[in-house]
């Protein structure tokens, strides 16, 4: 065998061992998060968006927050939003909520293949999104329903989507939940993770040499920072300043592995920035003045040309990966409510109310305002099919946009379909047959 | 077959402490799809472990063991994903041995399902086979039961050049046979479900008949196999069926031994048709027994469009497309 694994001529030396990185907790184990640097809120500078980017290096290692337990908001990076925009923001965030309770029970009850919730972490998406002009286009991932639903896209559309039916405006070919609306400034989901980092920087790169005046902003899981082009879209941001911010969803999880797959236990995402000269903040994913504020921070920089930002939000995925996924077998079931950032939702809730901008009733009633409205939407949706119940395209989409044209072997595969379609389904509705 | 999978990487494991099994999800939770479950338990976090999401690092890292005398089997959790890996497993993996003139090689088994018929729309169906067969330097394979996924697995891991080893997810569980809305067998009532205990191998590059006939030959691999064999009982067509096994190297002795007698050839795969293996298997066959021929070779394959989630069974080249395509073949006795 070629190689030289022998040790032998060197045995006074130790063998080499490797570390195979283990989260803290697994199914069954006491939870215990008190090694999670839980920053006092408020105490953590705030440079100037123009600064150099290595004014912003310690606060990669640190930790942005601003609401404290106290439930009032604190320091430099308060973003000092009025209660109306800050109950738009919760507003939002319940109908998040809402749409993710619903599109679940809907895969589970066979009107769908496939869904996946952002439970837990509706603050990084939402809050987030609101810091943006309308117009800066984003570069989501999978789990970034919120920022759609923020920029007021239809829930039905959403729905149409998720159930394939055909009110789908991508013609049924997507898997649920990825998404894509230009109208709204909301770039295509891909399936192929990280993909889309790079591609926001491209973006933002053209919209520079345009001298147009819209930033792209890019989120990624903390897993996903681990392919290529995560690492490519840092580098292109970084050489040439590119107007983009890059939000690292940090959830701890990627599918059953802990974030130290992706290197967790060895630097801090937002650490990343350093190596590649960029700026870079670390905050608290639940908080959402936190997200807020350092979202708009790094728009601000962006858009004044002083370079690229790379954020890192520290939240907790409290539900499954997806649908498909069954987190007890990997993971502590307590960690859902150890989580020392708490939720989102909760912290922003009980954030107007310390300030005297809201109450529980009100809570209540937006809540089932909320469920009601998803509700309705989705009874809209379901009248145009579920993915459950048969077929809702015409076979004959499937060959569209596959170029511009259809060329003449697609268009030789289009009639060979329609006349098994006959076949197999007769005059009847394919949606009826199935 | 996922039990059948995870044998043989269990018999491996035993066998050889060279060989090593990573990917995203694999360690711990024995990945998504189970085929590693309780490997690492067993042999340890040295020798089964989580890998960081990164197909590239994946094959790179596998190259580097292989270079070292390793035998990795790693894991890209679906083979839609393997692309960011492809640059290290063709320019690299490929080619070490050729260009080392041998000084070094990579043994490495690179797992990982394919295909569709699940709904995972079109980035968790594709079926890139063809890709790897166009790549000097490395063997692709391809299961259709658990009988043979485990001894073809073996044999991969044993073997010294990189291999391609592509599950069909649609029939992990069952033999899919192409209607889906018909409820799934079950692999307990298959005949090729009973794998043997301990170590045996299917030598690479031998096909399988799977159903003799005199009239016409099914060239097909993976979920396809089934798929084709039952629309030939259904219309009682007297086919001799060939499970290919291995797309590279082929088995062209058998595949020349069965046209030569039959006359007639049917090409059937998942993967969308142009350039995909069919066409080589055509040019393959054209080229070798032309003049048994008695009507030109039919290929059966998907659409020349990515595989769309709602639309897959009108993608799937199921019944009623290799049923027709077996009419024009037939047409003339
Ligand atoms: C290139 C690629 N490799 C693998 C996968 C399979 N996959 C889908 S989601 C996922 C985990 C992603 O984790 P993370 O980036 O942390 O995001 P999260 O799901 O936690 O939000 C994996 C491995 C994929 N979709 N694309």
């Amino acid at each position: 065998m070629a190689g030289n694994g022998d040790t032998d001529t060197r045995g006074n030396l130790p063998p080499l061992s490797l570390h195979v990185p283990e989260p803290k907790f697994r199914p069954g184990d006491e939870v215990d998060f008190s090694h999670i640097g839980v920053t006092e809120p408020g105490a953590q500078p705030r440079p100037d968006e123009n600064c150099e980017a290595g004014e912003t290096h310690p606060l990669c290692n640190d930790l942005i927050r601003v609401l404290g337990d106290d439930n009032k908001a604190h320091g430099p990076w308060d973003p000092k939003l009025d209660p109306e925009t800050l109950r738009r923001m919760l507003q939002t965030m319940a109908l998040t909520r809402a749409f993710d309770e619903r599109m679940f029970r809907g895969q589970r009850q066979g009107k769908t293949s496939f869904y996946m919730k952002c439970t837990g972490e509706e603050a990084t998406s939402i809050s987030t999104a609101m810091a943006l002009a309308d117009d800066d286009m984003i570069f989501p991932s999978y789990r970034q329903q919120g920022a759609l639903i923020s920029r007021g896209y239809p829930l039905i559309e959403m729905i149409n989507q998720i159930y394939s039916n055909e009110g789908d405006k991508l013609k049924g070919r997507q898997l649920p939940i990825m998404y894509s609306a230009r109208d709204y400034s909301f770039y295509t989901i891909s399936g192929n993770l990280a993909t889309q980092v790079p591609q926001a920087v491209g973006f933002g790169m053209a919209s520079a040499i345009k001298g147009d005046t819209k930033i792209a902003a890019t989120w990624v899981g903390d897993g996903s920072t681990a392919e290529g082009d995560f690492h490519a879209a840092c580098t292109f941001a970084s050489v040439y300043r590119a107007p983009v911010v890059i939000n690292v969803v940090n959830n701890q999880w990627a599918i059953s592995s802990f974030s130290g797959f992706a290197g967790a236990e060895n630097a801090t995402f937002a650490a990343r920035a350093i190596g590649y000269g960029i700026a870079g903040l670390r905050v608290d994913g639940n908080d959402p003045l936190a997200c807020y504020a350092a979202e708009r921070w790094a728009a601000n920089r962006a858009r004044s040309n002083a370079g690229p930002t790379l954020i890192e939000f520290f939240s907790y995925r409290a539900e499954g990966h997806s649908t498909s996924d069954d987190p007890s077998g990997y993971r502590s079931a307590q960690e859902r409510e150890e989580w020392p950032l708490g939720d989102p939702v909760m912290r922003l809730k009980n954030h107007l109310i310390a300030l005297g901008e809201w109450d529980e009733d009100g809570q209540a009633k937006m809540d089932l305002e909320a469920a009601e409205q998803v509700k309705a939407a989705n009874t809209e949706a379901q009248k145009l099919g579920t993915l459950g119940h048969g077929m809702h395209q015409p076979f004959e989409t499937m060959f569209e946009d596959v170029y511009e044209d259809v060329p003449w072997h697609l268009a030789e595969q289009r009639e060979q379909s329609l006349r098994e379609k006959e076949i197999k389904f007769g005059k009847k509705d394919p949606g009826e047959a199935q | 077959m996922i039990e059948a999978i995870n044998d043989a990487l269990d018999t491996m494991l035993g066998r050889d402490d060279d060989v090593v099994i990573f990917g995203e999800d694999a360690g711990y939770f024995g990945g998504v799809f189970r085929c590693t479950a309780g490997l690492q338990e067993k042999y340890g976090t040295s020798r089964v472990f989580d890998a960081p999401i990164s197909e590239c690092g994946i094959m790179a890292v596998a190259v580097g063991m292989g270079a070292y005398g390793l035998r990795p089997v790693p894991e890209i959790q679906f083979a839609d994903y393997i692309y960011p890996g492809y640059d290290q497993i063709v320019s690299e993996a490929a080619r070490l041995r050729y260009r080392s003139a041998g000084e070094f090689i990579a043994p490495m088994t690179i797992r990982s399902p394919y295909g569709g018929g699940i709904f995972g729309g079109q980035t968790h169906s594709q079926s890139p086979e063809a890709l790897f067969t166009h790549i000097s330097g490395m063997k692709t394979v391809v299961p259709s039961t658990p009988y043979d996924a485990k001894g073809l697995l073996i044999a991969a891991i044993e073997d010294n050049d990189p291999v391609v080893f592509f599950e069909p997810k649609r029939i992990y569980n069952g033999p899919f046979e192409g209607y889906y809305d018909k409820p799934a067998a079950a692999w307990r009532s298959h005949d090729a479900s009973i794998t043997p205990e301990g170590y045996y191998r299917i030598e690479l590059g031998k096909a399988n008949v799977v159903r003799e006939g005199q009239a016409l030959t099914v060239l097909a691999y993976g979920t396809m196999v089934h798929v084709a064999k039952k629309v030939c009982e259904e219309k009682g067509v007297d086919a001799e069926v060939i499970d290919l096994r291995t797309l590279v190297p082929v088995d062209i002795e058998t595949i020349e031994a069965s046209v030569e007698k039959t006359g007639r050839c049917l090409i059937v795969h998942e993967a969308s048709r142009t350039s995909g293996f069919g066409a080589e298997l055509s040019a393959l066959v054209q080229e070798r027994c032309f003049y048994h021929l008695e009507a030109p070779i039919e290929r059966v394959t998907g659409f020349d469009t990515p595989y769309p989630h709602s639309l897959e069974w009108a993608y799937f080249p199921g019944p009623v497309r290799i049923g027709q395509a077996l009419d024009r073949l037939m047409a003339d006795i």
